[in-house]
Protein backbone atom coordinates (compact mmCIF):
# COMPACT_ATOMS: atom_id res chain seq x y z
CA UNK A 1 0.00 0.00 0.00
CA UNK A 2 0.64 3.36 -0.13
CA UNK A 3 2.92 3.73 -2.96
CA UNK A 4 4.30 6.91 -4.87
CA UNK A 5 2.07 7.83 -7.50
CA UNK A 6 2.82 9.47 -10.82
CA UNK A 7 1.35 13.39 -10.49
CA UNK A 8 1.39 16.13 -13.77
CA UNK A 9 0.78 19.59 -11.50
CA UNK A 10 0.94 22.63 -12.79
CA UNK A 11 2.54 24.90 -10.33
CA UNK A 12 3.14 28.56 -11.53
CA UNK A 13 2.48 27.32 -15.15
CA UNK A 14 5.00 24.85 -15.55
CA UNK A 15 3.85 21.38 -15.48
CA UNK A 16 5.44 19.16 -13.08
CA UNK A 17 5.76 15.72 -13.35
CA UNK A 18 6.86 13.56 -10.23
CA UNK A 19 5.54 10.77 -8.30
CA UNK A 20 4.72 11.57 -4.51
CA UNK A 21 3.36 9.44 -1.55
CA UNK A 22 -0.44 10.10 -1.19
CA UNK A 23 -0.12 10.87 2.42
CA UNK A 24 1.97 14.13 0.84
CA UNK A 25 0.03 17.18 1.62
CA UNK A 26 0.43 19.61 -1.29
CA UNK A 27 2.08 22.48 1.14
CA UNK A 28 5.01 19.79 1.70
CA UNK A 29 4.66 19.02 -2.37
CA UNK A 30 5.43 22.48 -2.75
CA UNK A 31 7.92 23.28 -0.54
CA UNK A 32 10.07 20.16 -0.47
CA UNK A 33 9.46 18.57 -4.08
CA UNK A 34 9.64 21.63 -5.72
CA UNK A 35 11.51 23.81 -3.80
CA UNK A 36 9.24 26.66 -2.99
CA UNK A 37 9.14 27.65 0.11
CA UNK A 38 7.24 30.57 0.10
CA UNK A 39 4.14 28.72 1.62
CA UNK A 40 4.88 28.29 5.22
CA UNK A 41 3.80 24.30 7.73
CA UNK A 42 2.82 26.07 10.14
CA UNK A 43 0.09 24.78 12.32
CA UNK A 44 -0.76 21.61 9.66
CA UNK A 45 -4.98 21.49 10.70
CA UNK A 46 -6.28 24.04 9.09
CA UNK A 47 -5.82 26.57 11.51
CA UNK A 48 -3.34 29.20 10.98
CA UNK A 49 -3.34 30.16 7.22
CA UNK A 50 0.48 30.36 6.78
CA UNK A 51 0.12 27.34 3.90
CA UNK A 52 -2.62 29.30 1.66
CA UNK A 53 -2.02 28.41 -2.10
CA UNK A 54 -4.21 29.06 -5.20
CA UNK A 55 -5.97 25.25 -6.51
CA UNK A 56 -7.61 25.98 -9.81
CA UNK A 57 -7.79 29.99 -8.91
CA UNK A 58 -9.00 29.21 -5.28
CA UNK A 59 -7.26 29.97 -2.47
CA UNK A 60 -6.96 26.61 0.03
CA UNK A 61 -5.09 25.27 2.85
CA UNK A 62 -1.97 23.58 1.22
CA UNK A 63 -2.02 21.11 4.47
CA UNK A 64 -5.74 20.15 4.16
CA UNK A 65 -5.16 19.41 0.70
CA UNK A 66 -3.43 16.07 -0.82
CA UNK A 67 -0.45 16.75 -3.39
CA UNK A 68 -2.42 13.61 -5.59
CA UNK A 69 -5.97 15.23 -5.81
CA UNK A 70 -4.49 18.27 -7.34
CA UNK A 71 -3.31 16.08 -10.26
CA UNK A 72 -4.09 17.32 -13.48
CA UNK A 73 -4.90 20.88 -11.80
CA UNK A 74 -3.70 24.28 -11.58
CA UNK A 75 -1.62 25.49 -8.17
CA UNK A 76 -0.47 28.96 -7.56
CA UNK A 77 1.80 29.72 -5.21
CA UNK A 78 2.91 32.92 -3.49
CA UNK A 79 6.27 33.25 -5.92
CA UNK A 80 4.24 32.86 -8.85
CA UNK A 81 1.81 35.48 -7.50
CA UNK A 82 4.78 37.70 -7.17
CA UNK A 83 7.16 36.65 -9.97
CA UNK A 84 3.83 38.32 -12.25
CA UNK A 85 3.49 41.47 -10.57
CA UNK A 86 -0.13 40.19 -9.56
CA UNK A 87 0.31 41.15 -6.16
CA UNK A 88 2.84 43.94 -6.66
CA UNK A 89 0.73 46.85 -5.29
CA UNK A 90 0.08 44.64 -1.84
CA UNK A 91 3.00 43.91 -1.53
CA UNK A 92 4.68 47.15 -1.67
CA UNK A 93 1.53 48.59 1.07
CA UNK A 94 2.14 45.33 3.19
CA UNK A 95 6.06 47.37 3.43
CA UNK A 96 4.56 50.84 3.57
CA UNK A 97 2.66 50.05 6.39
CA UNK A 98 4.33 48.05 8.29
CA UNK A 99 1.93 44.80 7.67
CA UNK A 100 4.71 42.40 8.58
CA UNK A 101 7.15 41.83 11.40
CA UNK A 102 8.49 38.06 11.22
CA UNK A 103 6.73 37.64 8.08
CA UNK A 104 5.41 34.11 8.50
CA UNK A 105 2.25 34.76 7.88
CA UNK A 106 2.86 36.94 5.02
CA UNK A 107 2.92 34.54 1.90
CA UNK A 108 -0.39 32.93 3.52
CA UNK A 109 -1.58 36.40 4.23
CA UNK A 110 -1.27 37.95 0.88
CA UNK A 111 -3.06 35.54 -0.98
CA UNK A 112 -5.91 35.83 0.96
CA UNK A 113 -5.31 39.35 0.62
CA UNK A 114 -5.17 38.98 -3.06
CA UNK A 115 -8.48 36.91 -3.20
CA UNK A 116 -10.42 39.41 -0.94
CA UNK A 117 -9.19 42.33 -3.51
CA UNK A 118 -10.65 40.16 -6.78
CA UNK A 119 -13.76 39.51 -4.70
CA UNK A 120 -14.70 41.98 -2.89
CA UNK A 121 -13.45 45.51 -4.51
CA UNK A 122 -15.89 47.29 -2.00
CA UNK A 123 -14.89 45.51 0.94
CA UNK A 124 -14.91 47.84 4.40
CA UNK A 125 -12.40 47.06 7.34
CA UNK A 126 -15.54 44.90 8.82
CA UNK A 127 -15.32 42.71 5.62
CA UNK A 128 -11.29 42.64 5.13
CA UNK A 129 -10.88 41.21 9.18
CA UNK A 130 -13.85 38.72 8.50
CA UNK A 131 -11.92 37.86 5.14
CA UNK A 132 -8.84 37.29 6.40
CA UNK A 133 -9.87 35.79 9.99
CA UNK A 134 -8.44 32.03 8.72
CA UNK A 135 -5.05 33.73 8.95
CA UNK A 136 -3.50 34.31 11.97
CA UNK A 137 -0.74 37.08 12.67
CA UNK A 138 1.13 36.77 15.85
CA UNK A 139 2.96 40.01 15.37
CA UNK A 140 1.06 43.10 14.13
CA UNK A 141 -2.16 42.87 16.07
CA UNK A 142 -3.93 42.80 12.37
CA UNK A 143 -4.66 46.52 12.35
CA UNK A 144 -1.59 47.71 10.13
CA UNK A 145 -2.83 44.48 7.81
CA UNK A 146 -6.15 45.74 7.62
CA UNK A 147 -4.39 49.51 6.93
CA UNK A 148 -2.75 47.86 3.99
CA UNK A 149 -5.31 46.05 1.90
CA UNK A 150 -7.51 49.05 2.59
CA UNK A 151 -4.87 51.36 0.82
CA UNK A 152 -5.07 48.43 -2.15
CA UNK A 153 -8.56 48.34 -2.69
CA UNK A 154 -8.68 52.17 -2.60
CA UNK A 155 -6.06 52.52 -5.17
CA UNK A 156 -7.35 49.90 -7.74
CA UNK A 157 -10.60 51.43 -7.24
CA UNK A 158 -8.98 54.77 -8.15
CA UNK A 159 -7.06 53.11 -11.42
CA UNK A 160 -11.01 51.92 -12.48
CA UNK A 161 -11.96 48.53 -12.74
CA UNK A 162 -9.21 46.36 -11.49
CA UNK A 163 -8.09 44.17 -14.31
CA UNK A 164 -8.08 41.07 -12.03
CA UNK A 165 -11.77 41.06 -11.05
CA UNK A 166 -12.54 38.04 -12.65
CA UNK A 167 -15.53 36.99 -10.71
CA UNK A 168 -18.59 38.69 -9.25
CA UNK A 169 -19.91 38.59 -6.03
CA UNK A 170 -23.38 39.55 -5.56
CA UNK B 1 1.52 16.81 12.36
CA UNK B 2 1.96 14.72 9.22
CA UNK B 3 -0.94 11.80 7.91
CA UNK B 4 0.20 8.65 8.27
CA UNK B 5 0.87 6.51 5.29
CA UNK B 6 -2.72 5.28 3.43
CA UNK B 7 -3.19 4.36 0.26
CA UNK B 8 -5.35 6.27 -2.09
CA UNK B 9 -7.62 6.15 -5.03
CA UNK B 10 -9.58 8.36 -6.91
CA UNK B 11 -12.96 6.54 -8.81
CA UNK B 12 -14.64 7.86 -12.10
CA UNK B 13 -17.98 6.31 -11.01
CA UNK B 14 -19.95 5.21 -8.19
CA UNK B 15 -19.90 1.47 -8.98
CA UNK B 16 -16.37 2.30 -8.84
CA UNK B 17 -16.61 3.25 -5.32
CA UNK B 18 -18.96 0.49 -3.81
CA UNK B 19 -16.25 -1.76 -5.22
CA UNK B 20 -13.17 -0.33 -3.27
CA UNK B 21 -15.86 0.23 -0.29
CA UNK B 22 -16.75 -3.77 -0.43
CA UNK B 23 -12.59 -4.30 -1.27
CA UNK B 24 -11.59 -2.49 1.97
CA UNK B 25 -13.92 -2.37 4.24
CA UNK B 26 -12.90 -1.11 7.91
CA UNK B 27 -9.78 0.25 6.21
CA UNK B 28 -11.61 2.51 3.75
CA UNK B 29 -12.49 6.12 4.56
CA UNK B 30 -14.47 8.41 1.98
CA UNK B 31 -12.64 11.83 1.09
CA UNK B 32 -14.17 14.81 -0.26
CA UNK B 33 -13.15 18.10 0.40
CA UNK B 34 -10.94 16.91 3.55
CA UNK B 35 -11.45 19.67 6.14
CA UNK B 36 -11.89 17.55 8.91
CA UNK B 37 -10.66 14.24 7.25
CA UNK B 38 -7.23 15.43 6.90
CA UNK B 39 -7.10 17.18 9.81
CA UNK B 40 -8.17 14.26 11.73
CA UNK B 41 -4.94 12.16 9.79
CA UNK B 42 -2.98 14.82 10.02
CA UNK B 43 -3.39 14.26 14.27
CA UNK B 44 -3.21 11.15 14.14
CA UNK B 45 -6.62 10.57 15.44
CA UNK B 46 -7.95 8.05 12.49
CA UNK B 47 -5.44 5.25 10.57
CA UNK B 48 -7.26 4.70 7.02
CA UNK B 49 -5.71 2.03 4.93
CA UNK B 50 -6.71 4.07 1.80
CA UNK B 51 -8.47 6.95 0.80
CA UNK B 52 -11.41 7.09 -1.87
CA UNK B 53 -11.48 10.19 -3.62
CA UNK B 54 -15.07 11.14 -4.09
CA UNK B 55 -13.83 14.49 -5.99
CA UNK B 56 -14.30 13.01 -9.21
CA UNK B 57 -17.30 11.86 -9.57
CA UNK B 58 -19.42 13.27 -12.09
CA UNK B 59 -22.93 11.71 -11.20
CA UNK B 60 -25.49 14.03 -11.44
CA UNK B 61 -27.14 12.40 -8.14
CA UNK B 62 -24.14 13.55 -5.66
CA UNK B 63 -23.61 17.08 -7.64
CA UNK B 64 -24.92 20.07 -8.09
CA UNK B 65 -27.97 22.49 -6.23
CA UNK B 66 -31.24 21.95 -8.30
CA UNK B 67 -34.71 23.14 -7.86
CA UNK B 68 -37.49 20.81 -8.47
CA UNK B 69 -41.09 20.03 -7.21
CA UNK B 70 -40.81 22.59 -4.09
CA UNK B 71 -37.28 21.18 -3.14
CA UNK B 72 -34.26 22.22 -3.37
CA UNK B 73 -31.32 19.36 -3.95
CA UNK B 74 -27.75 20.21 -2.67
CA UNK B 75 -25.55 17.40 -4.10
CA UNK B 76 -23.25 15.91 -1.37
CA UNK B 77 -19.85 17.10 -3.51
CA UNK B 78 -21.16 21.16 -3.27
CA UNK B 79 -18.80 23.08 -1.82
CA UNK B 80 -19.58 25.73 1.18
CA UNK B 81 -18.63 28.63 -1.40
CA UNK B 82 -20.61 27.18 -3.88
CA UNK B 83 -23.86 27.11 -1.58
CA UNK B 84 -22.47 30.92 -0.23
CA UNK B 85 -22.66 32.14 -4.12
CA UNK B 86 -26.05 30.33 -4.63
CA UNK B 87 -28.61 32.70 -5.57
CA UNK B 88 -31.19 29.66 -5.37
CA UNK B 89 -30.00 28.85 -1.52
CA UNK B 90 -30.23 32.31 -0.34
CA UNK B 91 -33.88 33.02 -1.73
CA UNK B 92 -35.69 29.23 -1.66
CA UNK B 93 -33.54 28.19 1.76
CA UNK B 94 -32.28 30.92 3.35
CA UNK B 95 -31.43 29.73 6.36
CA UNK B 96 -28.84 27.77 4.95
CA UNK B 97 -27.34 30.96 3.38
CA UNK B 98 -27.43 32.48 6.78
CA UNK B 99 -25.17 29.50 8.17
CA UNK B 100 -22.81 29.15 5.67
CA UNK B 101 -20.71 32.40 6.26
CA UNK B 102 -20.58 30.85 9.93
CA UNK B 103 -18.58 27.64 8.57
CA UNK B 104 -14.49 28.17 8.76
CA UNK B 105 -13.34 29.65 6.95
CA UNK B 106 -13.15 30.99 2.62
CA UNK B 107 -10.03 28.93 2.12
CA UNK B 108 -12.27 26.01 3.69
CA UNK B 109 -15.18 26.99 1.79
CA UNK B 110 -13.83 26.80 -1.28
CA UNK B 111 -12.57 23.15 -0.06
CA UNK B 112 -14.99 21.64 2.20
CA UNK B 113 -18.21 19.84 0.97
CA UNK B 114 -21.86 19.95 1.90
CA UNK B 115 -22.30 16.10 2.22
CA UNK B 116 -18.85 15.99 4.15
CA UNK B 117 -20.28 17.91 6.96
CA UNK B 118 -23.26 16.19 6.74
CA UNK B 119 -21.87 12.69 6.94
CA UNK B 120 -19.33 13.81 9.44
CA UNK B 121 -21.70 14.84 11.80
CA UNK B 122 -20.14 17.41 14.01
CA UNK B 123 -22.54 18.36 16.96
CA UNK B 124 -21.28 21.85 16.51
CA UNK B 125 -21.57 21.96 12.45
CA UNK B 126 -24.03 24.10 11.08
CA UNK B 127 -25.85 22.21 8.43
CA UNK B 128 -26.58 19.30 10.68
CA UNK B 129 -28.74 21.60 13.00
CA UNK B 130 -30.25 23.74 10.07
CA UNK B 131 -31.22 20.22 8.75
CA UNK B 132 -32.90 19.19 11.22
CA UNK B 133 -35.16 22.65 12.18
CA UNK B 134 -36.06 22.14 8.57
CA UNK B 135 -37.21 18.36 8.63
CA UNK B 136 -35.06 17.86 5.48
CA UNK B 137 -34.29 14.96 4.01
CA UNK B 138 -31.14 13.16 3.49
CA UNK B 139 -30.59 10.79 0.13
CA UNK B 140 -28.09 8.23 1.12
CA UNK B 141 -26.85 5.70 -1.88
CA UNK B 142 -25.16 2.41 -2.07
CA UNK B 143 -25.17 -0.56 -4.89
CA UNK B 144 -28.84 -1.54 -3.97
CA UNK B 145 -30.01 2.06 -4.94
CA UNK B 146 -31.23 5.62 -2.50
CA UNK B 147 -32.96 5.67 0.65
CA UNK B 148 -34.17 8.75 1.86
CA UNK B 149 -33.45 9.46 5.48
CA UNK B 150 -34.98 12.56 7.62
CA UNK B 151 -32.55 14.80 9.23
CA UNK B 152 -34.10 14.46 12.16
CA UNK B 153 -33.54 10.56 12.68
CA UNK B 154 -29.95 10.46 10.25
CA UNK B 155 -28.41 12.29 13.68
CA UNK B 156 -28.31 9.47 16.24
CA UNK B 157 -25.20 10.21 18.53
CA UNK B 158 -22.14 11.88 18.66
CA UNK B 159 -20.18 11.19 15.17
CA UNK B 160 -22.40 8.18 14.42
CA UNK B 161 -25.25 8.71 11.88
CA UNK B 162 -27.69 6.74 10.44
CA UNK B 163 -25.41 5.84 7.28
CA UNK B 164 -24.16 2.28 6.89
CA UNK B 165 -20.19 1.50 5.64
CA UNK B 166 -21.72 0.43 2.06
CA UNK B 167 -23.45 3.98 1.55
CA UNK B 168 -21.97 7.18 0.61
CA UNK B 169 -24.54 10.76 1.59
CA UNK B 170 -25.98 11.46 -1.96
CA UNK B 171 -27.48 14.83 -1.03
CA UNK B 172 -29.73 16.86 0.81
CA UNK B 173 -33.49 17.58 0.06
CA UNK B 174 -34.84 20.75 2.15
CA UNK B 175 -38.48 21.87 0.87
CA UNK B 176 -38.48 25.46 -0.50
CA UNK B 177 -39.42 28.07 2.41
CA UNK B 178 -42.91 29.00 2.32
CA UNK B 179 -44.35 32.86 1.98
CA UNK B 180 -44.79 34.08 4.76
CA UNK B 181 -41.88 31.60 6.67
CA UNK B 182 -38.83 33.25 8.21
CA UNK B 183 -35.07 31.52 9.12
CA UNK B 184 -32.63 33.15 11.33
CA UNK B 185 -29.32 31.63 12.34
CA UNK B 186 -26.64 32.54 14.74
CA UNK B 187 -24.18 31.44 16.68
CA UNK B 188 -21.61 32.15 19.28
CA UNK B 189 -17.78 31.45 19.18
CA UNK B 190 -15.11 32.79 20.61
CA UNK B 191 -13.33 33.80 17.05
CA UNK B 192 -14.65 33.80 13.95
CA UNK B 193 -14.56 30.80 11.97
CA UNK B 194 -14.18 28.39 15.16
CA UNK B 195 -16.12 26.10 15.83
CA UNK B 196 -19.34 27.42 18.04
CA UNK B 197 -20.27 27.26 21.42
CA UNK B 198 -23.60 27.38 20.93
CA UNK B 199 -25.54 28.39 17.54
CA UNK B 200 -29.40 28.16 16.72
CA UNK B 201 -30.89 27.66 13.84
CA UNK B 202 -34.99 28.95 13.91
CA UNK B 203 -37.34 28.49 10.79
CA UNK B 204 -41.27 29.25 11.25
CA UNK B 205 -44.47 31.45 10.22
CA UNK B 206 -44.78 34.79 11.30
CA UNK B 207 -48.36 36.60 10.94
CA UNK B 208 -49.17 39.88 12.07
CA UNK B 209 -47.13 39.27 15.01
CA UNK B 210 -48.15 35.37 15.97
CA UNK B 211 -45.91 33.18 15.49
CA UNK B 212 -46.78 29.29 14.38
CA UNK B 213 -44.94 26.08 13.34
CA UNK B 214 -41.65 27.67 14.71
CA UNK B 215 -38.39 25.31 14.81
CA UNK B 216 -35.48 25.42 16.98
CA UNK B 217 -32.66 23.32 16.75
CA UNK B 218 -29.50 23.97 18.16
CA UNK B 219 -26.15 23.30 17.86
CA UNK B 220 -22.91 22.71 20.15
CA UNK B 221 -25.05 21.62 23.09
CA UNK B 222 -24.71 17.82 23.10
CA UNK B 223 -24.02 14.96 20.53
CA UNK B 224 -26.19 15.78 17.84
CA UNK B 225 -28.29 18.62 16.60
CA UNK B 226 -30.68 19.16 19.53
CA UNK B 227 -34.64 20.05 18.49
CA UNK B 228 -35.98 22.41 21.29
CA UNK B 229 -39.55 20.37 21.26
CA UNK B 230 -40.89 22.17 24.33
CA UNK B 231 -39.80 25.44 23.84
CA UNK B 232 -41.29 25.16 20.44
CA UNK B 233 -44.51 23.55 21.62
CA UNK B 234 -44.47 27.03 24.09
CA UNK B 235 -44.25 29.20 20.70
CA UNK B 236 -47.13 28.07 19.09
CA UNK B 237 -50.11 30.05 17.88
CA UNK B 238 -48.34 33.28 20.42
CA UNK B 239 -48.22 36.69 19.74
CA UNK B 240 -44.58 37.78 20.05
CA UNK B 241 -43.43 39.35 22.98
CA UNK B 242 -41.18 39.39 25.79
CA UNK B 243 -43.04 37.36 28.17
CA UNK B 244 -43.22 34.65 25.51
CA UNK B 245 -39.51 34.72 25.12
CA UNK B 246 -39.18 34.25 28.28
CA UNK B 247 -41.59 31.46 28.48
CA UNK B 248 -39.73 29.49 25.49
CA UNK B 249 -36.47 30.64 27.49
CA UNK B 250 -37.63 28.44 30.23
CA UNK B 251 -38.57 25.87 28.40
CA UNK B 252 -35.31 25.03 27.23
CA UNK B 253 -34.67 23.39 30.75
CA UNK B 254 -36.63 20.77 29.31
CA UNK B 255 -34.86 20.39 25.98
CA UNK B 256 -31.27 20.90 26.05
CA UNK B 257 -28.88 19.63 29.07
CA UNK B 258 -25.54 20.83 27.38
CA UNK B 259 -22.38 19.09 28.53
CA UNK B 260 -19.42 21.65 29.33
CA UNK B 261 -16.65 21.41 26.71
CA UNK B 262 -13.37 22.37 26.86
CA UNK B 263 -13.75 26.16 27.63
CA UNK B 264 -17.61 26.52 28.56
CA UNK B 265 -19.34 24.84 31.16
CA UNK B 266 -22.87 23.17 30.43
CA UNK B 267 -24.60 26.25 32.87
CA UNK B 268 -22.77 28.64 30.36
CA UNK B 269 -23.82 27.06 27.09
CA UNK B 270 -27.42 26.92 28.61
CA UNK B 271 -27.52 30.74 29.46
CA UNK B 272 -25.79 31.19 26.12
CA UNK B 273 -28.72 28.87 24.23
CA UNK B 274 -31.17 31.11 25.93
CA UNK B 275 -29.34 34.35 25.03
CA UNK B 276 -29.30 33.54 21.40
CA UNK B 277 -33.30 32.11 21.51
CA UNK B 278 -34.14 35.54 22.63
CA UNK B 279 -32.01 36.97 19.61
CA UNK B 280 -33.30 34.83 16.96
CA UNK B 281 -37.04 34.81 18.32
CA UNK B 282 -36.75 38.64 18.00
CA UNK B 283 -34.89 38.65 14.55
CA UNK B 284 -38.17 36.04 13.45
CA UNK B 285 -40.28 37.96 14.75
CA UNK B 286 -39.62 41.46 13.42
CA UNK B 287 -38.08 40.11 10.62
CA UNK B 288 -34.40 41.09 9.15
Amino acid sequence: MSGKRQTAITVNGVTENRAVEPRMHLIDYLREECGLTGAHAGCEHGVCGACTVRVDGDIVRGCLTLAVATDGRRVDTIEGLSDSGEIADLQQAFHEHNALQCGFCTPGMLMAAQDLVREMPDASREEIREYISGNYCRCTGYQAIVDAIEAVLKARKAKGAAPQALKVVK
Amino acid sequence: MKAPAFDYARPASLAEVFDLLEQHGDEAKLLAGGQTLMATLNMRLSQPGILIDITGLNEPALTGIRSDGGLLSIGALVRHREIERSEAVAAQVPLLAQAVPHVAHIAIRNAGTFGGSVAFADPAAEYPACLVALDATIVLVSRAGERKVAARDFFKALYETELRPSELVARGEIAVQKPGYRSVFMELARRHGDYAIVGIAAHGKVAGGVLSDVSLAYLGVGGIPVLARQAMAALEGQAYSTDLVGAAQRALAGDLDPAADLYSSGATKMHLARVLTGRALAALAEGA
